[in-house]
């Protein structure tokens, strides 16, 4: 009886509350209106400073991946899915249609990147890792590549 | 406005002092790295502070910025210093190591 209990109550936490789907063009310039309304999305669950700014961090690299590397600054469009599940989970998926990882164990290495100028720091997907609890990529060539970031919020009212 | 910049300049003897405000990001980092380095190679100082006490976001791009201006400095002796970084830009800075090439002030 306890299990069940506990299961019934689990699957309750998994339940979403709110959900919100974004598809933007893929350019520079949505970069930062793909994080603020996350971010405005977000503001309802009453999350920390810290953690608003932790997942707005988190959108902005994942779209800017979007328009420098899947797109190629050739623009095309960008889906962002947010869902937040009443345990407090909010789960982001930012979706392209764009030219795909070949090797994505690579491509999320620290301090990885294609560019040679000098001026990309290639420290994206770590911190995407370091201000989440989890981010899962998967990506076909030719094909295009969805980034999906959990983090789960801390209790509501708490500092 | 959504990842915007501005920028103020001082130059003080040989040091100069540019302070952006707003939101470094792959959008913004394009044409705050152009006026940096315009500035920086217009006045040759022998040390640059990059004042980041006005900027209120910044990600992974910012950080291509700061190294970018780190090499670029190099490169005409000039000393790069960072000045009023917030908690959550060090972070970023010590993700990748790259705190350990900057020298830190609190204020500019």
């Amino acid at each position: 009886m306890k299990n069940s209990k506990q299961t019934a109550s689990a699957g309750e936490g998994r339940r979403v509350v709110n959900e919100m789907r974004l598809r933007l063009p893929a350019l520079s310039q949505n970069e930062g209106v793909a994080r603020g309304t996350v971010g405005a999305f977000l503001a309802q669950l009453d999350p920390t400073v810290e953690e608003l700014a932790d997942l707005k961090c988190v959108v902005s690299e994942a779209v800017t991946n979007c328009v420098v590397h899947a797109y190629g600054g050739r623009g095309g469009a960008i889906y962002i899915t947010v869902r937040a599940r009443a345990d407090r989970e909010v789960e982001i998926s930012v979706r392209d249609h764009g030219c795909g990882i070949a090797n994505v164990r690579q491509a999320m290495q620290p301090m990885f990147t294609t560019d040679k100028s000098g001026e990309r720091s290639g420290m994206g997907f770590a911190v995407m890792q370091a201000f989440s609890d989890r981010v899962r990529v998967l990506s076909a060539v030719g094909k295009g590549t969805k980034v999906t970031v959990i983090k789960r919020l801390s209790p509501a009212g708490e500092l | 406005m959504f990842g915007s910049s501005r920028i103020t300049v001082t130059l003080d003897g040989g040091t100069l002092t540019i302070s952006p405000r707003g939101e470094i990001d792959h959008h913004s980092a394009r044409s705050l790295r152009d006026r940096i380095d315009n500035e920086m190679y217009l006045n040759r100082p022998a040390i640059l502070i990059l004042d980041l006490s006005g900027v209120d976001f910044m990600d992974s791009s910012g950080l291509g910025l700061l190294l970018g201006r780190y090499q670029r400095a190099s490169e005409i002796g000039c000393d790069l210093k960072l000045a009023g970084c917030s908690a959550r830009t060090k972070k970023i800075l010590e993700l990748s190591g790259a705190d350990k090439l900057f020298d830190f002030l609190a204020k500019a």
